[in-house]
């Protein structure tokens, strides 16, 4: 029996990887076929964390099915609930005062950053390499410590309401912001220098993982991973909201389609949100920071669809409504799942070791993949 | 002056007075060897804590600050926590195999202390071959290491076996290579005598160049020698979990980690005994008052003075470095330091026929 099991009729090796490895960051489970180190086939085993949150919402208000959406990506949890008041408030037509407006974008963008230094060093850890993972969480915990002050919580935030925010921001906020900017751009080329420009690393991340564009379009790629392989595919460019089309940013596009090159593009990426937070921050305007709203919140009948761009790519929600006061069915669309799906395709030829490093540059969490 | 000497000799003498020569000389081996025994057991806390203060420096953290002034007594509690716990055998893993493979890692962990030479005139093995004496029992290492990942009867563990295989078997003639260019220069294989040759100035400063690439190719070839980063790929907890000895547990694995540590120490012995001198002070040329100054600092604190240095060196690749793979591993062993380690013999060769260094 137990020979039997593990190996396939050609002779390969079939291993399992998951649900409890450390290389997975979660519970995924993926089933590799060896052929001595190199990789035959990876088949990822979903439904391990499977909360069945989008039937949870199914009988949540639309003020209170936010709350859930936290829980999905829990790295980027205010753009999550960015997209779903953005999705209710598309359908009431509520018009978002300019400061909340503002003010969301620069919670986004500081999420962004953040989910990137955490997503740089468990790359640098997968790769094996533990000291990168301490220096990315010190300013992590910066940003952390800014929402704390202001939202109340550090990971799940609930901050982005139907009608604007929560509450207004704490007094401290700009200033803390702006210390964070001094912070993060004196260490950013000690971070260039300890991985980015090391010689093991670049031998490790160049060349490998190679991910199509037509493939990663046919896969339905979106974020880093897509415009690694060269694929223009940034909600905020594309389908700009909340006024990102009059702010100044590139969207970072590589055209390698290597692990070096969706490593590079969530690097570069950092910066460009260091570079809207510093046009927004001194530019909040005056105001009320929550539109009037109804204390019930009744959506009309019809379909509702709204889109923002995570850390990880696009993020969708789609709601149906009968008119009632909670959805009749919600549908997300997280970017883990497609990105990962890539992974078979990227990983079938290249070393073990590798698959593990593709993993880091798919920057995937699990939660966001099972929902 | 003041030497370790002394007191091996007044023991010695006493011993001799006391008994007859036999009894004399079966109870300084037994001396002998509970004293091997205890240092390992010391380096093992030692270097554990070390290692993770070290770790905890680069990290910006604090590291074990709990269990004892500073942390000290963290290895002690990490120590009595492993007794204490249960050493499993997983089922259709092969019992003996699996149950003396810790065993013989730690076997050749010990046997390898014989010849060093810890300080003046105080080693427990004045071997003539001493040098090929620690590079044949060495490879044994590897012996232990597959067979904990063969009689697992674990995937990741033949796996990282394998690797380990691979990769000791490798970087051993690296660092052989670069062991024999001292002793091309030395003429001799006792450690001892490569140590009193350095009596005017460490090997890396007298050898010129070649023995400074000499140098850093041991320092390469050792790292992945002992299995460290950024060359620990046998255990690659990224990859494998915990490679060979994923299915250890307990005082099994505690011999594990500990051989892993012993053998570091003693690759950075033999690294501190042939490039730095061993226990043999630093001189600078004929500045008399100098010397004298270093001359009277213990041969035992510069002999692990060097040791520690070179340890710490170790513990700073691994937290500084990612991991290679095990295709640029062989390949960074076959293609480029074995052809350097090659032509560089040769030089060293050339240079003490030619009697070029100092």
């Amino acid at each position: 029996m137990f020979e039997e099991i593990g190996t396939t009729t050609d002779g390969d090796l079939i291993i399992n990887v998951g649900p409890q490895h450390p290389a997975t960051h979660g519970v995924l489970h993926l089933v590799i076929t060896l052929n001595g180190e190199t990789i035959r086939k990876v088949e990822p085993h979903l439904g391990y964390i499977h909360r069945s949150i989008e039937k949870m919402c199914e009988s949540l208000t639309y003020r209170q099915f936010i709350y859930v959406t936290s829980r999905m990506d829990y790295l980027s949890s205010h753009i999550n609930n960015h997209a779903c008041a953005m999705c209710v408030e598309k359908g009431l037509q509520i018009e978002v005062p300019e400061r909340a407006k503002v003010i969301r974008i620069l919670l986004d963008e500081l999420t962004r950053i953040a989910s990137h230094e955490l997503w740089w060093g468990a790359m640098a850890m997968d790769l094996g390499a533990f000291t990168p993972f301490f220096h990315a969480f010190r300013e992590r915990e910066s940003i952390n410590d800014i929402m704390e002050e202001t939202c109340g919580a550090r990971l799940t935030m609930n901050f982005i309401v139907p009608g604007g925010l929560m509450a207004d921001i704490h007094p401290n906020f700009q200033k803390r912001v702006k210390d964070f900017i001094r912070l993060y751009k004196s260490k950013f080329e000690e971070y260039n220098e300890m991985v980015t420009g090391n010689v093991i690393f670049r031998n490790r991340m160049e060349g490998v993982g190679y991910l199509s564009k037509a493939d990663a379009i046919s896969f339905g790629c979106t974020g880093p991973t897509a415009r690694g392989s060269g694929v223009s595919c940034d909600v905020r460019k594309w389908f700009p909201y909340e006024g990102y089309e009059k702010i100044a940013f590139d969207e970072v596009i590589e055209t390698g389609g290597d692990s070096l090159s969706r490593y590079m593009v969530r690097v570069r990426e950092m910066n460009q949100s260091i570079r809207i937070i510093e046009q927004l921050i001194d530019a909040i305007p005056e105001g009320e920071y929550q539109a009037k709203t109804k204390a019930v919140l009744k959506l009309p009948k019809g379909e509702f669809y709204s889109r923002v761009e995570t850390a990880r790519g696009e993020f969708g929600v789609y709601i149906v409504s009968e008119g009632g006061t909670t959805p009749y069915r919600i549908k997300f669309r997280s970017p883990g799942f497609s990105n990962l799906s890539a992974l078979d395709q990227m990983a079938r030829g290249s070393k073990l070791g590798d698959l593990v490093a593709m993993m880091g540059t798919l920057d995937l969490v699990i939660p966001d993949i099972d929902r | 002056m003041w030497s370790l000497a002394n007191i091996t000799n007044s023991i010695h003498e006493a011993l001799n007075n006391q008994f007859s020569a036999g009894w004399a000389l079966f109870f300084e081996m037994l001396m002998a060897g509970i004293a091997v025994i205890s240092l390992f057991a010391i380096l093992g806390l030692v270097l554990v804590l070390m290692e993770r203060k070290v770790s905890a420096w680069m990290q910006i953290r604090l590291g074990p600050n709990r269990v004892g002034p500073k942390g000290m007594l963290q290895s002690f509690a990490d120590t009595l926590k492993l007794l204490v716990k249960e050493g499993l055998t997983p089922g259709g893993a092969d019992k003996f195999l699996f149950n003396f493979a810790p065993v013989l890692a730690i076997i050749v962990a010990m046997l390898l202390m014989a010849p060093i030479a810890f300080a003046k005139d105080f080693q427990l093995w004045n071997l003539n071959i001493g040098v090929l004496y620690v590079s044949a029992i060495s490879s044994v290492s590897v012996i232990s290491i597959l067979m904990a990942g063969w009689a697992s009867n674990n995937k990741y563990s033949l796996m990282g076996a394998m690797r380990s295989g691979a990769q000791i078997v490798s970087y051993e003639l690296s660092a052989g290579l670069a062991i024999l260019s001292v002793v091309v220069l030395t003429g001799s294989l006792s450690l001892n005598d490569i140590i009193l040759s350095q009596q005017n100035g460490w090997w890396i400063f007298k050898g010129h160049l070649p023995v400074l690439i000499a140098f850093v190719l041991f320092m390469i070839a050792v790292t992945a020698e002992t299995n460290r980063a950024p060359f620990d790929l046998a255990e690659a907890e990224s990859e494998l979990t915990a490679g060979f000895h994923t299915e250890y547990s307990g005082m099994k694995f505690a011999l594990f980690f500990l051989a892993e540590y012993v053998n570091v120490f003693i690759v950075c012995c033999i690294g501190a005994t042939l490039f730095l001198g061993g226990w043999m002070p630093f001189h600078i040329g004929n500045w008399q008052q100098f010397n004298h100054i270093m001359d009277y600092i213990p041969s035992s604190i510069w002999f692990m003075g060097k040791t520690f240095f070179l340890i710490f060196l170790i513990m700073w690749f691994r937290w500084t470095f990612p991991r290679l793979r095990i295709d640029q591993l062989l390949t960074l062993e076959w293609k480029y330091l074995l052809p350097i380690g090659m032509i560089n013999l040769l030089v060293v060769a050339a240079m003490a026929i030619g009697g070029w260094h100092f």
